[in-house]
């Protein structure tokens, strides 16, 4: 009996061991978390019309920038874009692929989502941990008609390093100087007060369960999960609330044309509906590609996915790319995505 | 009469400790039915045919399945179990039988003694670091080798233990008919531990399976089907880990649905070993 | 135990008067794997220390009593997550080993000959529970119960104290801490099970036949007797309870803070590198997360080696158990 076990282990093994040397054309992709749902569903969609296999994998942005640098991976994805000197001291070429927006939430009984009001200085005190109770005058005269309870405020932040934490922590450094001084804007920082949940799945948790908490998740779990979300004031004074509509907003009125390397943050953006805390999630390649047949299929299937992935985009409540900047980064493409020996990989619009 | 009370007092300690002792071992009970019973629930609702024999789908499609993890998972056990069962065998026989007394015996024992403490994420970036980042590329191999290194220090001292347990008469008849050393030990001592030996090494593939930082950083994942193990392959562990992440519900119902087999196949692989071990200690 | 190689293994050696090519071969090969163990260990120190190089240059000793963790201002200290990791594996001890000699005791002792196996595997098999279904678990299950119920009476028992103040959240130190207990018990109770069955009968009757309790039998027989094997438990729930990853990060909280208050949040090594090895950018920030992982590392080595030391002294000749 022994034996056979043995010899069913070995066989089993070498069988596995040996695998297929068919290779047809997979691609492959890593980094950042949030736009890991949308890549598959782009790639199964793309697999079954051409064939052509994509492999995207969520390690995080961090990873994403680390392998691409590295060389391990096709192209890098990073929720956080690198600044254009990084980019050039890399040999890398950055354009936005999707968007999404950072929503704000709370447990506060008795109060229905989307009537509690914030602005930018007041979230960002509450974070820092000097706005501490719920009935706080700051808090209270934005928000004239509701009944705020005395409850501490339970701060909730992610725990581990996330494009999330990046958007939501540029968005404070943008409106608040004590938080711009103090913490600053990255990925994970030195949080002031709270506690942190793993990933948007832990702060979601945590929000739901802890009275009188607040939390920042992606907009998805927030309409997920059904989550109350808060109203916040914009760069033009208007409250608005996070709506696909709203971030679309702020994509609009950034300044994709004039930003060397795409590198256009679209928290607190200026536009009378725009949704302070939006961000979008970046592709990495290199700009002078060993493999150009390789490089051609993943930009095809980038391409494809700009002009055949919006529905299903909307559908799993991300935001797509404005034409308009889609036009912008085929221009990149072409004039900036090269083979070994300088020829061009993407032909001019 | 002072005796009396006295004997009174222990009486009443003794039944105090014998009812927190059955009650620690109910608590214990219980928690593992708790435990288990909450990813039935959560988990059975996703097992199906498609779960074993499908593709995954993207959020928001109808059916789709762990397939491919599924044989990723099994087939990145194996490899690795190819690589640190030998290695854990003959050095674990070193440990028995040649390393009781030398130095490098008691160094061997401690250094293992560590490894099998040694936190999982942390083999995860050694592997990383010194597989994925010269071959350039993530790799089944990677997965394999990290796991490997969990399993085989596991692998050594049951098989030391086991070997130690075979009794010396065995070993002075079989040197005794004139066999060689080494002969011995493979005709005859290896027999003797082995199904000792086999539960040990079930218990480590046990252990190993359910890990998922170790897999992180090397063998990454993949919707597709495996087509060699030089490139990332899918398995179970890193695929839960991100769905349950994941804000779409039918996604979560996958990660039950894999924490649900992970947990049920190691617990079926530590009965079995159990049953194995018992048969032979009676 | 009769004979066993235990005692006598180099008897077999001593008597084979020739040594065949064939058994120069296999020392040699199997001392060979041996080796290999050696070199796998010293090859995870080389790589952790070399890529942990910036950090250490940066901070220096300094990184071990730092209490910062500042991504941003790139300064790194290891302070929180040493405590974080500390104080949860004490904690886990302080409620896995009274509960698992409990368990045990009932095992061997106790319970009706029918259900002691089928109850001893029940108690195994939590061991094999992936640790990420333990995360979520208590996550889900078990923080909501805290904060309903142990946390309150705790703290309206000892709330005058510093370990028991503050808010009731269900996530924190304490939480971390049970988890990682429930984790661990399984190890210590079936090992200490073992060694109470292995307590020779001859010594158990003559106790009880002198009007021993049960208990006397337990705390002056066979605890005194299977010392080494209950430490030996001891410090293997000690070790997995330091490297455990995915179980922590889940309930700990996750705040880079020093709290005196189990009920507050912290961090442990372990959780965080699952929570920031994959976003860290930046050399730095990156090297000093590997040399939390050495930090890690060497605790273990350190606890670890302490506790055989130990185990060997018990068990030298002289020495009782």
């Amino acid at each position: 009996m022994r034996k056979q076990t043995v010899l069913t282990l070995l066989t089993t093994g070498a069988l596995a061991l040996a695998g297929v040397a068919y290779a047809g054309t997979t691609i492959t992709g890593a980094g950042a978390t949030f736009p890991y749902p949308i890549y598959s569903k782009w790639a199964h969609a793309y697999n079954q019309a051409t064939g052509v296999k994509l492999n995207y994998q969520s390690i995080g942005s961090g990873g994403g920038v680390k392998q691409i640098k590295a060389n391990t991976v096709d192209f890098g994805a990073s929720d956080a874009p690198l600044k254009a000197k990084d980019l050039q001291q890399a040999g890398l070429v950055q354009f936005p692929m999707i968007m999404g927006g950072v929503v704000p939430v709370v447990n506060l009984l008795g109060i229905p989502s989307g009537k509690l009001r914030l602005t930018g200085p007041v979230l960002a005190d509450i974070y820092l941990g000097k706005i501490k109770r719920w009935n706080d005058p700051a808090i209270a005269k934005i928000n004239p008609g509701l009944t705020l309870p005395a409850a501490e405020i339970a701060v909730v932040h992610r725990a581990d390093g996330s494009g999330t934490t990046w958007i939501f922590t540029n968005y404070l450094t943008k409106v608040s100087p004590a938080w711009a001084d103090e913490i600053g804007n990255a990925k994970a920082v030195q949080w002031p007060a709270g506690m942190g949940g793993k990933g948007n799945e832990g702060v979601a948790a945590f929000v739901s369960k802890v009275n009188g908490s607040i939390g920042y998740v992606e907009y998805a779990y927030a309409k997920q999960n059904h989550m109350t979300v808060v109203t916040m004031q914009n760069h033009d004074g208007t409250f608005v609330a996070p709506t696909a509509a709203n971030f679309q907003a702020a994509a609009e009125g950034a300044d994709w044309k004039g930003t060397p390397g795409y590198y256009v943050v679209l928290t607190d953006q200026p536009g009378k509906n725009a949704w302070p805390i939006t961000g979008a999630s970046f592709i990495l390649m290199h700009k002078k590609q060993r493999g150009p047949a390789q490089a051609a299929e993943v930009l095809k299937f980038l391409n494809w996915s700009y002009v055949n992935g919006n529905q299903a985009a909307m559908d799993l409540d991300y935001v797509p790319m404005p034409a308009s900047v889609v036009t912008l980064v085929r221009q990149t493409w072409a004039d900036e995505i090269k083979g070994a020996g300088g020829e061009t990989i993407w032909p001019a619009n | 009469m002072a005796v009396h009370i006295d004997t009174r007092r222990r009486v009443l300690i003794n039944k105090l400790v014998m009812g927190v002792s059955t009650g620690a071992a109910l608590a214990g009970l219980t928690m593992l039915v708790w435990i288990l019973g909450d990813v039935a629930l959560k988990g059975l609702s996703a097992i199906n045919w498609d779960f074993f024999t499908k593709l995954p789908a993207p959020p928001g499609e109808e059916g789709g399945g762990l397939a491919n993890a599924i044989v990723g998972t099994l087939i990145l056990t194996v490899a690795a179990a190819l690589i640190a069962v030998p290695f854990g065998v003959l050095a674990g026989t070193y440990l028995a039988e040649f390393g009781k007394t030398e130095k490098l015996g008691a160094a061997v024992r401690y250094v293992s003694d560590i490894l099998v403490s040694a936190p999982s994420i942390v083999i995860g970036v050694f592997a990383y670091l010194v597989i994925v980042i010269p071959m350039g590329n993530f790799s089944g191999w990677a997965g394999a080798v990290a796991l490997a290194i969990i399993m085989i220090p596991v692998v050594t001292r049951t098989t030391e233990e086991m070997l130690r347990l075979v009794p010396i008469e065995m070993r002075e008849a079989t040197l005794a008919l004139g066999a060689p050393y080494w002969k011995m030990m493979l005709g005859v001592i290896y027999r003797a531990a082995a199904t000792g030996m086999t539960t040990g090494i079930l218990l480590a593939v046990a252990r190993v399976s359910g890990e998922t930082a170790p897999l992180l950083f090397t063998s990454l994942n993949s919707p597709y089907w495996l087509e060699s193990l030089n490139e990332p392959i899918a398995n179970l562990t890193v695929t839960l880990f991100n769905y349950a992440m994941s804000p779409y519900e039918d996604w979560q119902t996958m990660a039950w649905g894999a924490a649900f087999l992970i947990t049920s196949s190691v617990l079926a692989l530590t009965v079995f070993s159990r049953i194995i071990l018992m048969k032979r200690m009676r | 135990m009769s004979r066993t190689a235990t005692s006598e293994s180099q008897i077999p050696e001593a008597t084979a008067p020739r040594r065949a090519f064939g058994d120069v071969a296999f020392k040699a090969i199997t001392t060979g794997f041996a080796v290999g163990i050696l070199l796998l260990l010293g090859a995870m120190f080389f790589v952790l220390w070399r890529e942990s190089a910036l950090a250490i240059e940066a901070f220096g000793p300094g990184f071990l009593t730092s209490a910062k963790w500042n991504p941003v201002t790139e300064k790194f200290g290891a302070l929180v997550a040493i405590t974080g990791t500390l104080v949860s594996t004490v904690i886990a001890l302080l409620v896995a080993v009274p509960v698992s000699i409990g368990i045990a005791l009932f095992l061997a002792e106790l319970a009706p000959e029918k259900i002691r196996t089928p109850f001893g595997v029940a108690i195994e098999l939590l061991a094999a529970i992936p640790s990420i279904v333990y995360g979520m678990w208590g996550l889900f299950v078990l923080a909501p119960l805290m904060s309903a119920y142990l946390q309150p009476a705790l703290g309206g028992l000892f709330g005058w104290t510093p370990f028991f103040s503050g808010p009731q959240m269900g996530i924190g130190m304490l939480t971390a801490g049970l988890v990682l207990a429930l984790m661990i018990i399984p190890f210590i109770a079936s090992v200490t099970r073992d060694v109470f069955r292995m307590v020779p009968a001859q010594l158990k009757e003559s106790a009880y036949g002198m009007g021993a309790t049960t208990w006397e039998v337990v705390k002056d027989i066979m605890i005194p007797y299977g010392r080494k094997g209950i430490y030996g438990a001891v410090f293997l729930g000690l070790g997995r309870a330091l490297g455990e990853t995915m179980a922590v990060t889940f309930v700990i909280g996750n705040a880079h803070r020093l709290n005196w208050s189990l009920f507050a949040p912290g961090n442990s090594i372990a959780s965080t590198l699952a929570n920031e090895f994959t976003e860290a950018d930046g050399d730095l920030y990156l090297s000093s997360l590997v040399a939390l992982g050495l930090v890690l590392f060497l605790i273990t080595f350190l606890i670890l080696g302490f506790a055989q030391l130990y185990l060997k002294r018990m068990s030298a000749p002289g020495s009782k158990g």
